[in-house]
């Protein structure tokens, strides 16, 4: 069973690029393990690394500014390519929670299967947080699971986002879906010989 | 009122539970060899078994080398991880074809091809390309990794019901114009999250008048406009393609499989939650300048301006163009090319082969260009060789390599180096994609064909 979601209040780590794809998240000629683990050293690999395996100082999770348990990016993060690995990853390297003003849809799948929160903001709200951390890189997010509600901690900037029903209390209890599937087995086999 | 996907979903959907979530039913699983281990670790690690192993088919395809297919692959990871697939499967008693074999190829290639895809089932594998299969007029998607082990386990998956979406393209087609560019002109027009949230139904006339692969090439590409997935309603082109493949219904099973197949379309009287239209006339051969595949435009066009976009759109936009080290307004025509991968599961079919080598047949191979043609399977590369298509590329200084993925994403040792320029009729253009600092731009067999032949981004239609 995994780590219980109730809430979480940090500091962010901001990536003010849209459309990031998979590829950028974890490049492909990582995805030769067969264990779920070590991924996160890898993610954003080529963004994050040079040629020669030197940390780049210009990108944001390579500065000493920046750090926390929640990723900010640009729209439509995730799209691309379905491999888990991308939430496996992001998870890997200390993540909790990704804030974004869209998602694509198996990223978000992946993440939750994974414990990772995906949280849809308005555009406004993203423009908000990319513009607050800016000015103050140790500003902290608070993300409610059960209120489903986030904000900027020490403003009025807040809202509530969309979750699915059973999505949120795997998230709440640490259970997945395959114990759940698993269970009605029967049923299935009911269903096939219909 | 029924849509042709609600038919399909609905007799799949074994119960719905709180919230909305459905337990879908899967027909038909297909697996790979790098986002299967761990489903199956996790199996091993439940101390459950896979509950119906005949309704699971593994092809090894993103690791594989296309040179000298007969020799232990030399890359360890690759070499491990194809292994693993083997174990896998013969520990679980699933069906595998592997390297080497008659039945081998890329997964989406050869589901079609033996007949394993069929009209109206739900088909999952994790990988997001699945939605190839859906040409066929079944409901096909890709799934991450848990998702596989549920399917594995159960063989049902844990959905919401995406909306529904319907994209027609009426009208005749110039001349010229692949399905490729059909695909990357809708997506131009989307946007790569324009159908995110939605399942795509494509119709029309100029998508009923495509061949059986060529309609996999614009269902393969759905999910670079976002969408869950996407199909095309079976009429008599999907029924002939079917007839006689191996693992197609046979005999009197066949007539009662047409029966059944028949009532899958949308109602006249469907209402999709978004619809939307394109004229095929408005159609060019198409090609990407771009990092996405939503940056696509006509080969005779320009890159377009950032005039008008919000700040992070100009960012994300600027950061493109210097990757690729092309500028706002530029024209693509006459733009020096490197490489060419004819290949992947977009346009790795027979029919691109053929399209391919016609187009170069009596030219020859620009100086300048390294060219990777790839089958998508084994039997695509046998057909090229009986149909001579083999001999007619070496006349012109190409090479026909072993089926896989390829270039496609790099996995094996078909890399486009830092820097370079690669013409591809696969699917992403992403930074990085080919091969680290690569550039990829995206285009169908007729634009690859010219390019080769030219060592230029060309016009086909001006060599035709």
């Amino acid at each position: 069973m995994r780590e219980k979601f109730t809430t979480l209040t940090s500091s962010v780590v901001p990536i003010k690029i849209e459309n990031i794809d998979t590829d950028q998240i974890i490049p492909a000629r990582f995805l030769k393990a067969t264990t779920r683990e070590g991924f996160g050293d890898n993610l954003f690999r080529d963004w994050r690394y040079d040629k020669e395996g030197n940390k780049r100082a210009d990108f944001v999770m390579n500065s000493a500014t920046y750090g926390g348990e929640i990723l900010v990016a640009g729209k439509n993060f995730g799209c691309g390519s379905s491999r888990e690995h991308a939430a496996w990853a992001i998870a890997g390297a200390g993540f909790r929670a990704v804030v974004s003003s869209f998602f694509a849809d198996i990223f978000r799948n992946n993440a939750l299967n994974n414990g990772l929160l995906p949280v849809t903001v308005s555009e406004e709200m993203l423009a908000e947080i990319f513009s607050t951390v800016e000015s103050d890189p140790k500003a902290e997010l608070k993300i409610d699971l059960e209120a489903q509600s986030i904000e900027i901690v020490g403003t009025t900037h807040k809202e509530s986002f969309e979750i699915s029903q059973y999505k949120k209390e795997c998230l709440k209890n640490g259970y997945d879906d395959v114990d759940y599937l698993v269970s009605i087995r029967n049923e299935v086999e009911q269903f096939e010989n219909k | 009122m029924n849509t042709l996907f609600d038919k399909i979903w609905d007799a799949h959907t074994v119960k719905t539970i709180d919230g909305g979530s459905c337990v879908l039913y899967i027909d038909r699983q297909y697996i790979h060899e790098v986002t299967s281990p761990q489903a199956f670790a996790g199996l091993k690690m439940r101390g459950i078994e896979v509950f119906r192993p005949d309704q699971v088919t593994a092809s090894p395809d993103h690791n594989i080398p296309t040179k000298n297919q007969h020799l232990p692959i030399a890359d360890k990871e690759s070499a491990a991880q194809v292994a693993t697939l083997e174990q896998n499967c013969q520990a679980n008693g699933i069906t595998i074809f592997p390297i080497g074999s008659p039945r081998n190829g890329i997964i989406h290639v050869i589901g079609p091809q033996t007949g394993l895809t069929q009209p109206g089932m739900t088909i999952v594998c994790g990988d997001s390309h699945t939605s190839t299969h859906g040409a066929l007029g079944c409901v096909a998607f890709g799934i991450g990794t848990s998702e596989v082990e549920m399917a594995l386990a159960s063989q049902c998956i844990l959905q919401s019901k995406p909306k529904s979406m319907r994209i027609n393209v009426e009208g005749k087609l110039k001349e010229g114009v692949t399905s490729k560019d059909i695909i990357l002109y809708i997506i131009s027009q989307l946007g790569t999250g324009g159908g995110t949230g939605h399942f795509v139904e494509f119709a029309g006339s100029a998508i009923r008048s495509l061949s059986m692969e060529a309609r996999m090439t614009i269902c393969n590409m759905s999910i670079e406009m976002g969408a869950r997935g996407g199909m095309i309603a079976p009429d008599q082109t999907t029924f002939d393609y079917l007839k006689g493949r191996e693992f197609a219904p046979q005999g009197k099973e066949w007539n009662k499989a047409i029966e059944r197949w028949s009532k899958l379309y949308s109602e006249p009287d469907a209402i999709f939650d978004r619809e939307v239209t394109f004229r095929a006339e408005d159609i060019e051969p198409m090609i990407t300048y771009g990092t996405n595949p939503g940056m696509g435009i006509a080969i005779t066009g320009s890159i377009p301006t950032s005039d008008g976009m919000d700040q992070t759109s100009k960012a994300s936009f600027a950061k493109a163009l210097g990757y690729m080290g092309f500028a706002e307004g530029d024209k693509m025509l006459g733009k020096k090319i490197d490489y060419v991968f004819v290949g992947s599961c977009t346009n790795g079919r027979i029919e691109d082969l053929r399209a391919f080598t016609h187009f170069v047949k009596g030219r020859k191979k620009a100086d300048n260009v390294t060219a990777w043609i790839v089958p998508g399977s084994k039997e695509v590369e046998r057909m090229a060789i009986e149909e001579g298509l083999k001999d007619i590329l070496a006349e012109a200084g190409f090479e026909l390599r072993e089926p896989g993925c390829s270039a496609c994403l790099a996995m094996n040792e078909d890399k486009i180096p830092a820097g370079k320029y690669c013409v591809a009729t696969s699917n992403r253009n992403f930074e990085g994609r080919q091969g680290p600092e690569s550039r990829t731009l995206l285009a169908g067999p007729l634009v690859a064909a010219a390019a080769a032949v030219t060592g230029v981004i060309t016009d086909p239609r001006e060599l035709m």
